[in-house]
């Protein structure tokens, strides 16, 4: 039987825990047991039971009759399965509203028959269609204590149709409810013989399970297995069907492989359908890692350099234009910048302000810009949804509206040509290094020990037998970066050259080890495109003091003495990486245990 | 696709977002169905091979159905099983009721656990129908260096998005199960032909419909003898699934009480 979840959400106190919860007991949900164990747990503590007790399951839920995070409850009616989600309403808690509604197929919005559309009300009739909910069936709750009124009722249904038509959720019915009694819950109430359409459940039962429109290929690759000499690209299909012997396109590498074989424990073989979680492997080897999308060749997704989002930002500490955040899309991590806000959605007036941050809960139209290619469908595609990651955390999320500039890609080397070419083949190195290629960019502050830790790897790598190689960067400003001084636009050449050297050592199968300064995001992140799948940034992190008590090299004296100019962490900014591969603490950590912890790393990202 | 392969698909989603995003990874065996299937999804998931090690936290007082059934699967299998085992009932808080220490030996062998194999995430087999505080969890759930569980304030998770790192000392406690129920479990244990314990089986009218340690875990009345027999039974059952597991029920809030200090 499939399940047909239903998101429940509403302003904070219009009464929808104990409208699920009603729902549910009327249903003849509840275990033996539960009921009497919560009337004998309200009666120790002196207080009357409320039917919500039986959904908040947190003593200081119960304690404040409030709801802290959304739930999920199963039941079933006569025609089907139903997963409820009761999200909470509270504005501050609009993030657990997000993470139960991106899961529903509709919505029932509780609206207090005394109060009226409430500005909860409003933020989720914008949010229910932002994370795929397209219709609702709103429950006029507490009709009780407005007297049963039929012109109430049907004057906050009008208000809740200009809402939801203004915010583009479609409304599937309105039913006035006593939620606390029972009313047009499970049942028809007597008490409302004016009203003529569906009760609740009635009205959840109408709903049908739309047909997904057909969705064109596409497989984000969600990782590569090595099993016996094969790669495996593993994923769960969006869309399509995947078969053995087909030309699948990746993008945004615009490589063209064959599928050779599908993959499946413990039986191979069959074709993949849409939804499925498989693997499969290529007719021959191409540069494909996680996070890139394979689509069919004539239905690729954009590839982007700077696209049209709306966005809900969930975060306590604003998102400022101008910074940078990691955009997850489908299994696909890139940085990106917040451009510029185009405007934020007034919760009143449904108007758009401008602005030059986000506030948390803002909903707002923006530009985002990718520092690598970003791959997106537009909405309301599914490879149009993303999060955005600051440091560890989802500080929030959005969808595509359109692509504002395309971005080409350029090619290291050609598959066909690779195909065709008797020449030495990437698997070939692999085969008899024991190991792939690998970019390993250590960034820091000059003085952080980024030089030191790589010699120290290279060094160990080296005595096992591996093909590894220190790219340092005052070696580099030697020879190759010569020419280039320290202002960013410098700065980020310096990047690029070393990035692009490095990456020629990790295609030539080599652990290419970049000691560099690296101060700025974009500089990182052009040095990443020149060897995208094979690329760890790790930061070597020491405390600016630190640094200058070690000042190895005397270059902190000399540039607090002024003699040395745009010297970084003095006279020119360094920008944290906001989401590195790893962090290595060198001001509390000794050098045994950051060698250690690297090569670990480096280890087991060159065998996989 | 239908139900099965679609809890199926997710689950394998995330058993892989886990693998690719946090080392060292590891996962908790209780023996029981729910982690016995999660078992078999991994090796779906990796492709006949998991790759991280699998432990059970021992109170050395689970039934020998449960170790024999165990030794037998670790064969099978060819799993990575580290032994847990929890410290001693001495050493945990002597006021506590015989479950309430049950559950603070496992807690602390946790901890103990977390700490050897320096794991920054643990995969569980919870699921969200079992109690009430789990319908709450998320899929990827920080816990602090102490194990402790702010469930007050939580990480968003929209559209499979997670948050997949933590600060140092802290972990993250990851259910791919969550969203399943408990008869999905048995419907896809059924079709997939999954092994699982023989005391889930009715003998002499009494069966145990979630396995616990044997002091503390009381089987109910039942004459489901079969798979087919179970799955009829729980179609039609109104009673809670770990109504035989006494620690949930020594106060109001005991289950609450022993998540938020760093139980599954």
């Amino acid at each position: 039987m499939r399940t047909f979840p239903v998101v429940f959400t509403g302003h904070v106190d219009h009464g929808k825990s104990t409208l699920v919860s009603r729902l549910l007991l009327d249903t003849g949900y509840f275990p033996d047991g539960r009921l009497a164990e919560l009337e004998a747990a309200a009666q120790r503590r002196g207080v009357p039971l409320e039917i919500s007790f039986l959904l908040d399951s947190f003593q200081v839920e119960r304690d404040q009759a409030v709801t802290i995070d959304a739930t999920r409850i199963w039941f079933t009616s006569a025609t089907r399965q139903y997963a409820i989600i009761d999200a909470p309403g509270h504005r501050e808690f609009v993030r657990h509203m997000v993470s139960g509604a991106a899961d529903a197929l509709a919505a029932v919005v509780v609206v207090d028959a005394v109060e009226g559309v409430g500005e909860q009300t409003r933020r989720h009739a914008l949010l229910l269609p932002l994370v795929g909910v397209t219709r609702a069936v709103v429950a006029i709750n507490k009709m009780d204590a407005v007297g049963f009124d039929a012109a109430r009722y049907r004057q906050i249904a009008d208000d809740v149709r200009a809402v939801f038509s203004q915010t583009g959720l479609e409304l599937s019915a309105a039913v006035p409810t006593v939620a606390r009694d029972g009313d047009n819950v499970a049942t028809r109430s007597l008490r409302m013989n004016w009203y003529t359409g569906p009760f609740l459940l009635e009205a959840l039962e109408a709903l049908d399970e739309r047909a997904a429109v057909r969705a064109p290929l596409r497989f984000p690759v969600h990782d590569v297995y090595r099993r016996e000499d094969e790669r495996i690209l593993v994923g769960n299909l969006d869309g399509g069907r995947v078969s053995a012997g087909m030309t699948l396109f990746f993008s945004p590498t615009r490589d063209r492989a064959r599928v050779s074989r599908i993959v499946r424990f413990p039986e191979s073989g069959q074709p993949a359908e849409a939804g499925e979680a498989f693997g499969f492997t290529l007719d021959h080897p191409i540069f494909v890692g996680p996070g890139d999308i394979a689509s069919e060749p004539n239905e690729a997704p954009h590839v982007a350099e700077s696209i049209d989002a709306t966005i809900f930002w969930l975060d306590r500490a604003p998102l400022d234009v101008g910074e940078h955040v990691r955009m997850r899309c489908g299994t696909r991590d890139v940085t990106v910048v917040l451009d510029a806000i185009r405007g934020v959605i007034d919760i009143e007036t449904f108007d758009e302000a401008a602005a030059m941050m986000l506030q948390r809960n803002d909903i707002a139209r923006v530009t985002l810009r990718g520092l690598q290619p970003l791959v997106v469908d537009t909405h309301p595609a599914k490879l149009a949804r993303f999060a955005l990651y600051r440091g560890d955390a989802v500080g929030g999320g959005g969808i595509v509206r359109a692509v504002v500039t395309e971005r080409g890609v350029k090619r290291r080397s050609s598959p066909e040509v690779e195909s065709r070419a008797p020449g030495v083949r990437a698997a070939d190195r692999v085969r008899r290094n024991h190991h792939r290629g690998l970019v390993v960019w250590l960034t820091g502050l000059p003085g952080a020990g980024k030089s030191t830790l790589a010699a120290h790897v290279e060094a160990a790598l080296f005595a096992d037998g591996w093909s590894t190689y220190v790219l340092d960067g005052d070696t580099l400003r030697g020879g190759l970066n010569g020419d280039l001084g320290f202002l960013p636009p410098d700065r980020l050449e310096s990047a690029r050259r070393a990035g692009e050297v490095a990456a020629l050592f990790a295609d030539a199968g080599s652990i290419a080890l970049v000691a560099q300064v690296s101060p700025l995001i974009e500089g990182r992140a052009l040095a990443r495109t020149a060897a995208p799948h094979a690329f760890l940034e790790i930061y070597v992190r020491a405390d600016l003091a630190t640094c200058e008590a070690r000042d190895t090299k005397g270059q902190y004296r000399r540039a607090r003495d002024g003699a040395i100019e745009n010297f970084t962490g003095i006279s020119a900014p360094y920008e944290e990486p906001p989401s590195p591969d790893l962090i290595i603490d060198t001001t509390h950590t000794d050098i045994q245990t950051c060698t250690r912890k690297l090569l670990s790393l480096v280890r087991a990202a060159a065998r996989s | 696709m239908d139900h099965l392969d679609q809890l199926e698909a997710r689950s394998i989603f995330i058993l892989r977002e886990a693998y690719r995003r946090i080392r060292p990874l590891g996962m908790l065996w209780s023996i029981g169905k729910d982690s016995t299937a999660l078992l078999w999804l991994a090796r779906k998931a990796f492709v006949g091979r998991i790759p991280f090690p699998v432990s059970l936290l021992d109170t050395e007082m689970e039934f020998p159905e449960v170790y024999a059934f165990r030794d037998d699967l670790i064969a099978a299998w060819d799993l990575d099983y580290r032994n847990a085992l929890c410290p001693p009932e001495s050493a945990v808080d002597q006021t506590l009721a015989p479950a309430g220490r049950a559950a603070a030996r496992k807690t602390e062998g946790l901890k103990a656990l977390i700490a050897r194999e320096k794991w920054r995430g643990v995969i569980l087999g919870i699921r969200r129908d079992e109690q009430a505080t789990r319908a709450k969890d998320r899929i990827f759930s920080p816990r602090a260096a102490d194990g402790s569980w702010n469930f007050a304030d939580q990480p968003p998770e929209f559209w499979d998005y997670y948050q997949t790192d933590v600060p140092d000392g802290a972990h993250l406690r990851i259910h791919p199960l969550l969203h399943w129920t408990e008869i999905d479990i048995w419907r896809y244990t059924r079709r997939e032909n999954i092994p699982y314990c023989s005391l889930y089986l009715a003998q002499n009218g009494k069966r145990y419909r979630s396995l616990g340690e044997k002091n503390i875990t009381l089987p109910i009345d039942s004459d489901a003898a079969t798979i087919d027999a179970i799955i009829a039974e729980l179609a039609s059952t109104s009673a809670p699934e770990r109504a035989g597991r006494t620690m949930d029920h020594e106060s109001e809030d005991a289950f609450e009480r022993l998540r938020q200090g760093g139980y599954m």
